[in-house]
């Protein structure tokens, strides 16, 4: 049976692991390479790697560190902060990258959507997407969660598959840093709303966050970053604790 | 030496990554004789049946592959354009398994198919020292029917074949390459057989 997908999530500026809360504060929680080998090792299903350097190096460090990553990580990694074209693409998945997270480019330039899928399938391709919950709808968020699109949550993910998303990726920005679960009834909506594979991201704070995404929608995977690197929950006690609970999981 | 089919529709990086865990040399090429002459020939593949069945006729490489020997392993789309026919871009492969590749057409499915799914393995060479089933990572929407050159099965909605076998032709649809410990074993097992 295929298994709920455990990801923690590597936030990378100058080549180093950060993570906000609320998308302010960055704290440095290590070096990319040994924490993604560690994490490989003790049960990650997979790893995303988020690039928030916005120097004009940012593209030569992302590749040459995609290219450290694919030489010592043996699971799947996705690579995205940034990018905006086609090119960069090119170079990341050349370098060892598995998929590539399209954000706020998407949002610029939709057609990036069909062209990277278009050229190498939607299973390389992951469509990100920051939302809020504005009144009573959810709202797309671009650059870093500062612009408020107008776009709703669930027409832009349909729209994305539409154009060959392979994988959406949700974060709820209300959630995002507060510790206090994922937003179960935005994912329960989307996960029925488009037919890709949903990764879950923003709010995680415990195992029991967890078993309540995977129960109660069809996320297929569950994303999170300091909970994860500032060992407030532990990959092998998480799995085996979804595994208790009915869950399809690898252990 | 190890060849690995360089055609344009295969993520080869990780494949070469996974060698370069292993201390195996290999050579990434397109040249007929190279291949002709490898001890062991790995045929990866990624995004559409059809491209890729394209870029090898493109490259004469259909009957090159045809006529091999020694052993083989395409993976992912590499193992699906071993098939007979595949209904991505209803694509004519190039037919050295028996069988079909169709989409994954359940409605309630989601697809792709992303991510570590059990393997029922068969008592193969290629799993040796692996349990009866295994847990290994695989993303596609199309899936191979399950016949008698079947050596692995898994179940996404339906069975579908998850490895293949026909003399010295192996396919497999996960990726071994990213399966971690489990899926470096397969590949240490292929580069020993």
């Amino acid at each position: 049976m295929l298994a709920k997908r455990i990801i923690p999530c590597l936030d990378i500026k100058n080549g180093r692991v950060v993570k906000g809360t609320n998308f302010i504060n960055l704290k440095d929680a290590g070096d990319p390479i040994s924490l993604a080998r560690h994490y490989a090792e003790i049960g990650a299903d997979e790893l995303v790697f988020l690039d928030i350097t916005a120097t004009l190096e940012k593209r030569k460090t992302l590749v040459a560190l995609v290219e450290e990553i694919g030489k010592v990580i043996d699971i799947p990694f996705t690579v995205g902060g940034g990018i905006s074209d086609i090119d960069l693409v090119d170079e990341l998945l050349q370098n060892g990258a598995d998929k590539v997270a399209i954000n706020s480019a998407a949002i610029r330039n939709p057609d990036l959507i069909n062209e990277v899928s278009g050229k190498y399938g939607a299973q390389c391709v992951v469509a990100a997407i920051d939302a809020k919950s504005i009144d009573d709808s959810w709202l797309v968020f671009s650059k870093g969660g500062t612009h408020n699109t107008g776009l709703d949550l669930f027409l832009w993910a349909k729209e994305l598959v539409d154009r060959g998303a392979g994988e959406i990726l949700f974060t709820s920005m209300n959630a995002d840093g507060t510790k206090q679960g994922f937003e179960i009834d935005a994912l329960k909506k989307l996960t029925e709303y488009v037919n890709v594979p949903v990764i879950a991201s923003g709010g995680a704070g415990s195992i029991n966050d967890f078993v309540t995404l995977f129960s109660e929608t069809r996320a297929t995977g569950g994303l999170a970053a300091s909970i994860f690197h500032f060992g407030d929950v532990a990959i092998p006690e998480l799995k085996q604790e979804l595994y208790k609970n009915g869950i399809s999981i690898r252990i | 030496m190890i060849v690995i089919i360089d055609y344009g529709a295969g993520n080869t990086k990780s494949v070469t990554n996974a060698l370069d865990r292993l201390d195996t040399l290999y050579e990434l090429t397109e040249d007929s004789s190279k291949i002709k002459a490898a001890d062991k020939v790995i045929f990866p593949g990624v995004g559409h049946a059809g491209h890729a069945m394209y870029s090898l006729r493109e490259k004469n490489l259909v009957d090159v592959i045809r006529g091999i020997k020694q052993p083989l392993l395409g993976i992912c789309v590499g193992m699906q354009l071993l098939y007979d026919r595949s209904e991505e871009g209803n694509t004519e492969c190039i037919g050295l398994i028996r069988g079909q590749v169709t989409k994954f057409d359940n409605k309630e499915l989601i697809v792709p198919q992303m991510g570590w799914n059990t393997n029922v393995l068969s008592n193969n060479k290629l799993f040796k020292g692996l349990g009866e089933s295994t847990y290994l990572y695989a993303v596609h929407s199309y899936r191979a029917e399950v016949t008698s050159d079947t050596i692995a099965t898994s179940v996404y909605g339906n069975e579908y074949a998850s490895a293949v076998q026909s003399n010295n032709f192996y396919g497999v649809q996960f990726h071994p390459e990213k399966s971690s410990g489990d899926g470096q074993l397969i590949i240490k097992n292929f580069l020993e057989l």
